[in-house]
């Protein structure tokens, strides 16, 4: 009886890993695809014989790729606009979060400043106004109406502030005793025992800068001014299959370097596959902390 | 005392924020008055004519609206479900296994396609569900007739909802994660003393403690019902689909951005940004009567 129950169980678990197994593979399968295709020969991803291995390798893609001047300059734009906001967003969240934390009878205006925030955060003009009002700022073809044009980072800003106020009151109060100001208090005190939640909302920004492709279409009037996911939205998504018949399709697909178009891609994704895993503790830190709270 | 004396110091580092959310957040707020004009871009928002209520109720009259309205919902709602249902279930299924290395490496890649932008991914599904790509050939070999996915608007909602699926669900287990490893382990072993069978402590212990963190986030996406995933569909989209694939945001961008319907355009983006912060807010409230759940 212990035993019959216990080959049951065995089979329910291996079944379990074997189907958790699958939907890993599952998760990578698209990437891999992308791969093989970027290092296959051309002819035979046009037949449609490329799925799980190369054929014909060869490195020809990546080769046209280093005569891909827009590819680099926009690959250029995204590493620019990704450091720029990085840096911006970090400073100015870190400033915002501290005085926030206080209570409203430290610093009476917090209730009223953090209503603004989440009223902001919630709300906002739709987007016509925001065209017009970055169109108005002078923002068309300037990288900063994409460091800038996502608007103030109110989510990160409450996560760095519910982290300073869960912290021990004590750091604080020995570091005022001797005699630091506020400023110290944030830069010496506070900033070295928030890693954590700043390396998290760090992250953020920077996954969110490097994948953002919509705010580019519309503030940028010429392609070079496109960061690197704009661009391959231009060459390897913005074609309509359905405006053609079947025949045309299939032709025009052969046109669009498929490889070419492969090897861009890969090339995009690799910088955050390459860093997530190692930034894995913190973003896993940063969802928990901004979603359960007692 | 001191922190009177800190008072200025904590308006000055208040105020590069403010000064950026006055800028990109506030101030296109008040372009919302086109939705009540005539916009005439030379005359400039003050100066063009009012117009009432003519964009909405125009809005009212459109054939479309109200297709795009229930495909705005059907694909969002959805999205909520399967977003909840799937990583909980993922999660529990996960949290049988008992080898740790196994387990973070299967979340270190299931977290994968949450960092991929919609751009990477549409260029991808888009290829790999093209009438000669990989999925269409497994098809023929099974023998069945090629399908053109996405010209086919009977497929297209299923196809954002699944792929969306695909793309957020590791991501969205992680709170389940959480959840699951606060579990006192001291739970188990006394069930396992009391002779409870791996099932029943699923049903019994596992179960019980990751509801309440289910019914939290199922509350929280409530606010999310006319967030259809606009990076999601504009990448994926095309005119073919439209009849079950456009959704507000798309809609909005086409008929402003492309058609230069300025002042509709902007009425239709009001209305939702009111619902939504409505509906957000209702939510929000749901969730601290119900959960003691608190953003600030």
């Amino acid at each position: 009886m212990v035993a019959e129950q216990s080959i049951v169980s065995r089979l329910l678990n291996g079944l379990n890993v074997l189907l958790l197994i699958a939907i890993a593979v599952l998760c990578i399968l698209p990437v891999w695809y992308t791969l093989a295709i970027s290092l296959s020969e051309k002819s035979y991803v046009a037949a449609g014989q490329v799925f799980l291995w190369p054929k014909g390798f060869t490195l020809s893609s990546y080769e046209a790729i280093v005569s891909d001047h827009q590819f680099f300059r926009s690959f250029w734009i995204s590493v620019q606009r990704v450091l720029y906001a990085s840096a911006l967003s970090f400073l100015v969240i870190l400033l915002m979060a501290y005085p926030l934390s206080k209570s409203a009878k430290e610093f009476r205006p917090r209730n009223y400043v953090m209503w603004l925030l989440i009223f902001c955060m919630l709300f906002n003009g739709g987007l016509v106004p925001w065209y017009i009002t970055m169109r108005d700022l002078g923002m068309i073809n300037s990288i900063w109406g994409l460091v800038l044009g996502g608007g103030l980072p109110i989510f990160n800003i409450i996560l760095v502030m519910n982290y300073f106020r869960n912290l021990p009151k004590e750091m604080e109060e020995s570091a005022l005793i001797d005699g630091a100001g506020p400023w110290r208090i944030l830069f010496s005190v506070l900033l070295p025992l928030s890693m954590p939640v700043m390396a998290t909302i760090l992250v953020f920004t920077i996954v969110y800068h490097w994948n953002e492709f919509f705010q580019a279409l519309v503030l940028m009037t010429k392609n070079d001014h496109y960061p690197l996911q704009s661009y391959i939205r231009q060459v390897a998504v913005a074609f309509d299959p359905t405006e053609v018949d079947e025949e045309t399709a299939k032709r025009l697909t052969m046109l669009s370097d498929q490889t070419l178009n492969a090897a861009k891609i890969f090339i995009s994704m690799l910088p955050l596959l390459v860093i997530y895993p190692f930034l894995q503790k913190y973003f896993v830190k940063g969802i928990t902390l901004g979603s359960v709270k007692g | 005392m001191l922190n009177r004396a800190f008072t200025k110091h904590f308006w000055l580092m208040l105020i590069p924020g403010l000064v950026w959310l006055f800028f990109i957040n506030v101030l296109p707020m008040y372009g919302i008055l086109m939705a009540f004009k005539d916009f005439n871009p030379g005359a400039g928002i003050l100066k063009s004519p009012w117009v009432g209520l003519e964009h909405f109720e125009y809005m009212f009259e459109l054939d479309d609206s109200s297709q795009v309205f229930k495909n705005t919902v059907t694909i969002a709602f959805a999205k909520m479900v399967g977003n909840l249902v799937v990583p909980l279930v993922f999660a529990l299924m996960l949290n049988e296994v008992k080898n740790r290395l196994f387990g973070r490496t299967v979340q270190t890649i299931v977290y994968l396609p949450h960092f991929l932008s919609w751009v990477i991914v549409a260029g991808i599904l888009l290829d790999m569900f093209s009438l000669h790509g990989p999925v269409n050939r497994v098809l023929e070999a099974l023998g069945a007739e090629p399908v053109h996915f996405f010209a086919r608007a009977d497929l297209f909602p299923a196809l954002v909802v699944g792929s969306d699926i695909w793309k957020e669900f590791g991501f969205a287990a992680i709170i389940f994660f959480a959840a699951l490893t606060s579990i006192n382990p001291e739970l188990y072993e006394a069930a396992a003393i009391d002779g409870a069978s791996q099932f029943k402590r699923l049903l019994n212990i596992t179960l019980p403690s990751v509801l309440p963190v289910a019914a939290l986030v199922g509350t929280l996406s409530l606010g999310n019902i006319l967030n259809a995933g606009f990076d999601q569909i504009f990448n994926l989209y095309n005119p073919a689909v439209y009849s079950t694939g456009d959704i507000i945001d798309t809609w909005v961008y086409r008929a402003g951005l492309i058609n230069m319907q300025y002042g509709l355009a902007t009425a239709v983006g009001l209305l939702k940004s009111v619902a939504g912060l409505i509906l957000i807010s209702v939510s929000y409230g749901l969730a601290y009567r119900f959960a003691n759940y608190r953003v600030f």
